[in-house]
């Protein structure tokens, strides 16, 4: 780590987002309390992470990236398990139900799917009823529908008046649950803001795409043509869009699927991070 | 939730997961009984081989029994999961710790009803505060040094090999499958120096009192103590919650 400054605030969804080796780990250990820090200052819920107090450990619910259950209980029983460590535990099978395990309540845990462990995971996580949960990477190998069944839990435990701190490599999953996103690169927060603000911000350039139907290419700088796809990106849309507007009204291109869009938290995420790799 | 409450709810949880396991309740119960059967079909002494086993049975429940499933469970991540929660780390080993107190209790009872049934061997019915006692302070020691293997196994499949790499030689110079007596003189002086011997020796006098001054062994059992004591500070030191990657 290098150096990074954080506030989250009670009942958001926090993303700090980044590629592998980035220092997501590392950031979350140490606000866990699972990784002394070197130098600098923590506060969790008041609470110096660092410390290891059980009033902390009592207010927190932490699902780590690899992380394991006694195999020979059953989901009910783990969660049981755990729950009793904490003062105000939450009913088993209102946990098991917020994570839809409902039908596995007395499998073995052994027997789960690598999804249905994951959702164990947070379950385990939930049931001391925490204020603040930290979910690394809780979706990294779950197939397209396990990760939407995992948003849609996520989106519960928001509704749920919860803090949640994620740490992720996908962008689209934090764009669809966080109202905070970091950007970590390097042990670096290279930006950091709600995903409609990064998008928003003005060194990142507009994307325009369209089809082209004959031979023509407008004579915009920065065109990239790929076969009949034609894609560029602006500072100045207002002006560029006007002359493709007049080119396609002298050459009589229809502008085919013609999209005009702010950038993606991708392509934000792809320009910080090619960026920092440069630097 | 009261410690006492919280430590019978782990202790039940760890029982359950312990029996639903059919390699750990096969290799720690199974293993020493079959040694009784098989030793006293070949060599018929069964008043040799029933304390021996019986000390055997105690190495079994607690050392080898801590160190595999602690480094399973330390490889796994569910230790540095508890580790994340209220709960007291050291609560957690205790747990563990007296589980396998318990299992060593159950596993001596075994092997002595079986002495008694099958072979005839007297129950030890006038040595029994001695012998409960002797089983305790056992027990306790092989389960803190079981705990301190875990720091010297790298992984879940070394741990089987290591940790028998040393209990299965050791038992074969300690008088638990092979006389002591017949021993050249530096093995002996290798077996006084492990633990295993003496735990053996407290045995043969709790099974057979003719044979001893007293069934209170009290040199036996403070070596035994001192290698307990040994391993819990080497646990304490040593021991490593996360999973090594």
């Amino acid at each position: 780590m290098r150096g990074i400054d954080l506030e989250v605030d009670t009942g958001e969804v926090f993303a700090l987002l980044g590629p592998n080796g980035a220092g997501k780990t590392t950031t979350v250990e140490i606000l866990e309390g699972h990784r002394k820090r070197t130098s600098g200052e923590v506060s969790v819920l008041g609470h110096d992470p660092g410390r290891n107090e059980r009033a902390f450990k009592e207010r927190i619910g932490i699902v780590l990236q690899e992380t394991g259950v006694e195999r020979f209980l059953t989901v009910a029983e783990a969660i049981d398990l755990f729950r009793s460590y904490y003062p105000k535990p939450r009913p088993v099978d209102e946990v098991i139900e917020v994570v839809g395990l409902k039908e596995k309540r007395d499998t073995r845990v052994l027997k789960l799917s690598g999804g249905q462990q994951r959702r164990l995971d947070v379950a385990i996580g939930l049931a001391g009823d925490p204020e603040l949960l930290f979910l690394d990477e809780p979706t990294t190998g779950f197939d397209p529908s396990a990760r939407r069944a995992a948003w849609t839990m996520i989106e519960n435990l928001k509704s749920l008046g919860k803090t949640v701190f994620l740490t992720t490599h996908y962008m689209d999953e934090a764009q669809r649950l966080a109202d905070e996103v970091a950007i970590i690169v390097g042990g670096k927060i290279v930006a950091q803001g709600s995903p409609s603000s990064l998008s928003a911000r003005g060194e990142f350039p507009t994307k325009i795409t369209f089809i082209r139907t004959g031979a023509h290419v407008p004579d915009i700088p920065g065109v990239k043509v790929d076969g009949d796809h034609v894609e560029f990106e602006t500072t100045d849309a207002v002006r560029d869009l006007n002359r493709l507007t007049a080119w396609a009204a002298d050459t009589g291109d229809p502008l085919t699927g013609l999209q005009v869009g702010p950038p993606t938290l991708e392509d934000i995420y792809l320009e910080l991070t090619t960026k920092a790799d440069m630097s | 939730m009261s410690t006492a409450v919280l430590t019978l709810r782990q202790f039940r949880y760890n029982n359950k997961a312990f029996w639903r396991n059919p390699a750990a309740a096969f290799f720690t119960f199974a293993f020493p009984i079959m040694f009784l059967v098989i030793f006293n079909a070949l060599f018929g002494n069964a008043e040799f081989f029933v304390p021996g086993i019986a000390a055997f049975g105690i190495v079994s429940a607690c050392y080898t029994n801590i160190a595999i499933t602690v480094t399973v469970l330390r490889e796994e991540g569910v230790l540095k999961r508890v580790r994340g929660t209220p709960l007291p780390p050291s609560s957690y080993l205790i747990g563990r710790v007296l589980h396998a107190i318990f299992l060593a209790y159950v596993l001596v009872a075994i092997i002595a009803l079986f002495g008694a049934v099958f072979y005839d061997v007297d129950l030890p019915t006038s040595t029994l505060a001695p012998f409960i006692l002797s089983i305790a302070v056992e027990a306790a020691s092989f389960c803190a040094l079981g705990l301190a293997m875990t720091s010297l196994i790298p992984n879940t499949d070394a741990a089987p090999a290591i940790v028998n790499a040393l209990v299965i030689p050791t038992a074969f110079i300690s008088d638990v499958w092979a006389p002591y007596a017949n021993a050249p003189p530096w093995l002996q002086a290798i077996a006084d120096f492990l633990p295993m011997k003496h735990a053996v020796d407290t045995m043969k006098c709790s099974f057979l009192p003719g044979e001893c001054a007293s069934a209170y062994q009290w040199f036996d059992l403070g070596i035994v103590v001192a290698w307990g004591v040994f391993g819990l500070a080497a646990a304490v030191l040593r021991f490593r919650w996360e999973p090594r990657r």
